[in-house]
């Protein structure tokens, strides 16, 4: 699996707050959401993201709240993957289950700059940022958590088990 | 393998003989838990399972707690999805108003969490269970649904950090205090993916009370879990609550930690966190002066009865000031019905505090004490982000009962040994 895109970069304790502010969880439409996804932090995001962006941030992205509208809005907005030096473990954990590819990289996270154009490769964690023409090596993911994301997510993969 | 306390529970509940920092495994699950803002999306999910229906309707928990009674037509909407899903399914732990309390002092209370259980719930505080010697963690609502069709749920095993407690704390240091003491020192996110085990012979100085607030904070350091050992008051506790068959599980004494802190709670003072992250703490003597519009005394952190009885003994000498709101909420049914049986409700209110049925309201900025711009408010909840509690530029500064009901009565942070107690 790989991803490629432009970036839009963050810095540190991005929470869900700012991700996907409450005002808009009365709705769980993921296109709904992603309409208002980063508008706290960046309101241009949304006018701007392509489908295969890529988020890269800080330490401890997605901090706060359990919610799992946070990665949805972000996958929906057409994110193809979120690189962190660290994520709040919730949201890794969410972003899992609702197959979203994210990928730890503190090296990856200082190294490449906002607009960079940036190559992922999940089964090798390795993350090539084409304008630099710089490479970092990301955690791989464990063949477990690949088997989810491929299947975009936890309940298809459970249902893929039966 | 030599391993932690929550790695012995993790691998018992995986069924293996051993496990190690970062393997990933399937753990069995004895309680999955879930509120009035997490289920609802969690019950949509669980349309998308080819098999349809819950794995046990004993081993579920869903807990009205966060907008009930209903504050609005959406918070009723939620509800109503909540409680028809329970019918459906027979859950035999469903919590509606007139019995509900917020869901992480409930829960213990009805003796649903035992020493030894693997829980999840769709609330990041479902940590606190681990005062009991339990493996609790927040998750997120797939993981929820996940756990209510299956009983299981996948985990990567954390490492742990190590906080060997001495001494014993002084009149007016809390739980809160020594929690909040650990954030200030380690950071938000100080513990992220980790164990916070809490160990050493200050741990018996502590009443369960204390040690339900100090796992319910593990996650404001960023924590998978927090969790302590099993001893006399726990066991009591249990048994005073429970019927369910609890194990006892212990650290190996040459497990490996990535950390290890001593922390002397005969030193400890009362402390704040400052707004916006409950890592900005100061101890009462160095707050300066802060006047203060709103005092709220409740929450899963601390709305228990000790907290009331704390906060009660300074309310019974001291009025609250003219001009500061002082909101108390007690976290359960039970818990409100003792706190009137005590005379503490009548304390309150011949104090000048209102005494409300247990809710989260203000705790997240749901109702029941929002704040008006620029307002500051000394609360005895857990997060004190931007808007938490109401607009953007409110302030939240998170203390113990002790520290907020003595600011009530001052209105301005102050410690009760301003007060001369
Ligand atoms: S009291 Fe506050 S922190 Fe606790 S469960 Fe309710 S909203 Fe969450």
């Amino acid at each position: 699996m790989q991803a490629k895109g432009r970036v839009f970069k963050y810095g540190d304790n991005v929470d869900t707050d700012v991700i996907i502010p409450a005002r808009y969880l009365n709705s769980s439409d993921p296109a709904e959401l992603a309409k208002h996804c980063m508008e706290d932090i960046d309101k241009e995001f949304v006018n701007r993201v392509q489908k295969g962006d890529i988020i890269v941030a800080d330490k401890n992205f997605g901090c706060g709240s359990s919610r799992e509208h946070a990665p949805i809005a972000i996958k929906a907005a057409g994110v193809s993957c979120v690189i962190a030096e660290t994520f709040a473990r919730i949201f890794y954990r969410n972003a899992i289950n609702i197959g979203l590819p994210i990928i730890e990289c503190p090296e990856a996270s200082k190294g490449i700059e906002a607009g960079d154009e940036v190559e992922i490769d999940f089964d090798s964690g390795i993350i090539y940022d084409r304008t630099k023409g710089t490479q970092f090596q990301g955690q791989a993911f464990p063949p477990f958590m690949q088997k989810i994301i491929a299947a975009e997510g936890l309940i298809n993969y459970i249902n893929q088990q039966k | 393998m030599a391993m932690t306390m929550t790695q012995k529970i993790l691998a018992a509940a995986a069924g293996l003989e051993e496990v190690k920092a970062g393997q990933l495994i399937e753990a069995k699950l004895d309680l999955v838990l879930g509120n009035d803002i997490t289920s609802p999306v969690a019950i949509h999910e669980m349309d998308k399972f080819e098999k349809q229906g819950v794995f046990d309707k004993d081993k579920i928990a869903l807990v009205l707690d966060h907008f009930v009674p209903n504050k609005d037509i959406k918070s009723a909407e939620h509800c109503k999805c909540v409680r028809e899903f329970a019918c459906q399914n027979s859950i035999s732990n469903f919590f509606d108003v007139g019995e509900m309390g917020i869901e992480h002092a409930l829960l213990p209370e009805k003796g649903l969490v035992v020493a030894g259980d693997v829980v999840i719930g769709a609330d990041s505080h479902t940590c606190t269970y681990g005062a009991l010697g339990a493996f609790s963690t927040g998750v997120g609502s797939t993981d929820m649904a996940a756990g209510m069709a299956t009983g299981k749920a996948w985990f990567k095993v954390p490492s742990a950090i190590k906080f060997i407690l001495t001494g014993k704390p002084s009149q007016w240091v809390s739980g809160k205090d020594v929690i909040l003491h650990i954030i200030g020192m380690i950071g938000v996110d100080g513990a992220l993916y980790k164990s916070m085990e809490f160990t050493g012979p200050g741990v018996s100085n502590l009443s369960m009370d204390d040690r339900f607030t100090i796992a319910n904070m593990a996650i404001e350091a960023g924590g998978k879990n927090g969790i302590f050992p099993v001893d006399d008051k726990t066991i009591a506790y249990m048994k005073g609550h429970s019927t369910k068959e609890f194990k006892v599980y212990e650290a190996d004494e040459d497990a490996k930690y990535d950390e290890v802190y001593t922390i002397d709670l005969s030193q400890l003072k009362p402390t704040v966190s400052f707004p916006h992250l409950p890592e900005n703490t100061k101890t009462i003597d160095a707050c300066g002066d802060v006047p203060i519009d709103q005092v709220v005394i409740g929450s899963c952190t601390n709305g228990r009865i000790e907290d009331l009885r704390v906060a009660a003994s300074i309310l019974e000498r001291f009025p609250v000031k003219k001009g500061i709101r002082c909101i108390v909420i007690p976290a359960t049914q039970k818990i409100y019905l003792q706190a009137i049986e005590e005379g503490l409700v009548q304390t309150f209110i011949k104090a000048g505090a209102v005494v409300s049925t247990p809710t989260c309201g203000p705790c997240l900025g749901g109702y029941m004490g929002i704040l008006a711009e620029g307002e500051r408010c000394v609360s005895t909840t857990n997060r004190n982000f931007v808007g938490r509690m109401g607009h953007i530029t409110s302030e939240v500064y998170l203390a113990s009962p002790a520290v907020a009901a003595a600011s009530a009565v001052t209105g301005k942070i102050s410690g009760p040994e301003e007060l001369g107690l």
